[in-house]
């Protein structure tokens, strides 16, 4: 049996039962506190690059070259991936996979505990994926795994994940990039 | 919707599934075709429709396959559906698809089509309802009628099963007379509601009655069908998917019930206003067809 997460015995596996919400602009949000979003970035690259099976999910926003930003972002997911030595796993659309999903290469946001338990992954990054599919995805990931979740999210982030980062365009991406190297070098990774 | 959602990016085509690379490079995108789109790339390209959950043999996912394969501008169509065993796979289709309220698709359709010609003024885009027999003559068979009279330029597509199937078996106004389901034991006392007809004398420019027994007759109807939506008004197609299960047959029967079905109640029928059919001969020129 996998480990569970914090609101598995909740009927109601929702952050905001618990007071959580999202954090206001400029802001970030850590488990249950706000904070600089500095902080936040500083964190999130210390979980990623001390957790097992650290995993970045991109989803459909970025995986697909549909405008100039996603193309830049997908090259910076690249280079962040590589700065946390993160595995990248796509969940490249929302489809209900019929009969089931293969765990080892994709993540489907309506199962995603199962790609979590199959590779045994203590830290994500969930970034590029549509908030109301993150929504049902990153509460899921909260009640049934035991996985840091991370939402890098374009718009006012999530309160479900474990840490949120909200407003993130390519140019917050470049500067979590430079944090997480700073906190590379620091942790010796 | 763009085609450029389907690029992927180069940073991550190692790590995509063969199906999404397939979708990119194989799928038969208008854009990409020299000529019409058609049932006859179905063995060769990547469908529209990755899996489904339907039953083995069901007849309606063989029909769902046939339409998308001939859907003139996938990557600018928007299907629109309701519940019932259809919506079991528009989930599955790599297509824009709105699911709406039992019974009300075409009028959500018929909104949709509006938006779109106001937002997207310079573009095509087709707007096509995939709903049963429920949804489409009993429940919501206001809001079909409704789009008929208000000439709606969209394409209306009953997937005819007779029976309310995925809720056990209920009678269904385009049920046979007679017809004796688990839901409906003492038979269905009134005849089978003459859909095709209705919609004839609704407004509709094009309307036909048949069954999938034949797929490039299916592909060549809803071509058909949807050009004349583009540019004339309201058309209708009510295709028989007979609901193997409720009438006691086994996975392999349901072609051969079809084929019964051409020479019974569903004997071809097709209507095409002058209109539509001056159309057509332009879109013949014109090798849409």
């Amino acid at each position: 049996m996998a480990n569970q997460g914090p609101a598995y015995y909740s009927p109601y596996p929702a952050a905001t039962y618990d007071g959580v919400i999202t954090p206001p602009e400029g802001k970030a949000l850590l488990l249950t506190d706000v904070v600089d979003e500095e902080v936040a970035m500083r964190e999130i690259a210390k979980v990623m690059l001390t957790s097992d099976n650290a995993t970045i999910f991109p989803g459909p926003q970025v995986l697909y070259a549909w405008n100039e930003e996603a193309k830049k972002k997908a090259t910076l997911i690249k280079e962040m991936a590589e700065v946390l030595n993160a595995k990248m796993i796509p969940m490249y659309d929302y489809r209900p996979k019929y009969p089931k999903i293969d765990p080892e290469v994709e993540i489907n946001p309506n199962h995603p505990n199962l790609t979590i338990w199959h590779n045994d992954i203590k830290a994500a990054i969930f970034v590029g994926v549509h908030c109301h599919y993150a929504n049902v995805a990153l509460k899921i990931v909260r009640a049934e795994t035991d996985c840091y979740t991370v939402a890098i999210c374009g718009l006012s982030g999530h309160e479900d994940a474990m840490a949120t980062l909200r407003d993130q365009h390519s140019h917050e991406m470049e500067k979590f990039i430079a944090i997480a190297k700073e906190v590379k070098a620091e942790l010796g990774k | 919707m763009a085609l450029d959602i389907y690029k992927i990016n180069p940073e991550f085509r190692d790590i995509m599934p063969q199906e999404i690379i397939d979708l990119e490079e194989k799928a038969t995108w208008s854009v990409k075709m020299e000529k019409a789109r058609g049932i006859k790339e179905l063995p060769q390209s990547k469908e529209l429709l990755e899996e489904h959950s339907l039953c083995a043999g069901c007849p309606e996912a063989a029909a769902l396959r046939y339409v998308l394969s001939a859907l003139p501008v996938p990557e600018e169509t928007v299907i629109v559906n309701s519940t019932g065993c259809t919506s079991l796979m528009f989930p599955h289709i790599a297509l824009h698809t709105v699911h709406s309220l039992f019974g009300n698709q075409n009028a959500v359709a018929s909104g949709i089509k509006r938006v779109l010609e106001w937002r997207f003024p310079d573009k095509q885009k087709d707007v096509v309802v995939l709903a049963g027999d429920g949804a489409t003559v009993d429940i919501g068979l206001d809001y079909t009628l409704q789009s008929f009279f208000r000439q709606e330029k969209i394409t209306t597509i009953c997937f005819d099963n007779e029976v309310y199937a995925n809720t056990g078996g209920q009678e269904s106004g385009m049920t046979a007379k007679g017809q004796v389901f688990k839901m409906a034991p003492t038979g269905k006392k009134f005849e089978k509601v003459p859909m095709w007809e209705l919609a004839k004398t609704s407004g509709c420019h094009y309307s036909v009655n048949l069954t999938a027994s034949a797929p490039k007759q299916v592909a060549k109807v809803v071509r058909e069908a949807i050009l004349i939506a583009r540019e004339i008004g309201p058309t209708y197609i009510n295709l028989y998917t007979p609901c193997i299960l409720e009438i006691g047959l086994s996975a392999n029967e349901g072609l051969g019930e079809m084929k019964d079905q051409d020479k019974g109640r569903f004997e071809f029928y097709k209507h095409v206003s002058p209109e539509a059919e001056a159309y057509l001969a332009k879109c013949k020129e014109e090798g849409l067809l």
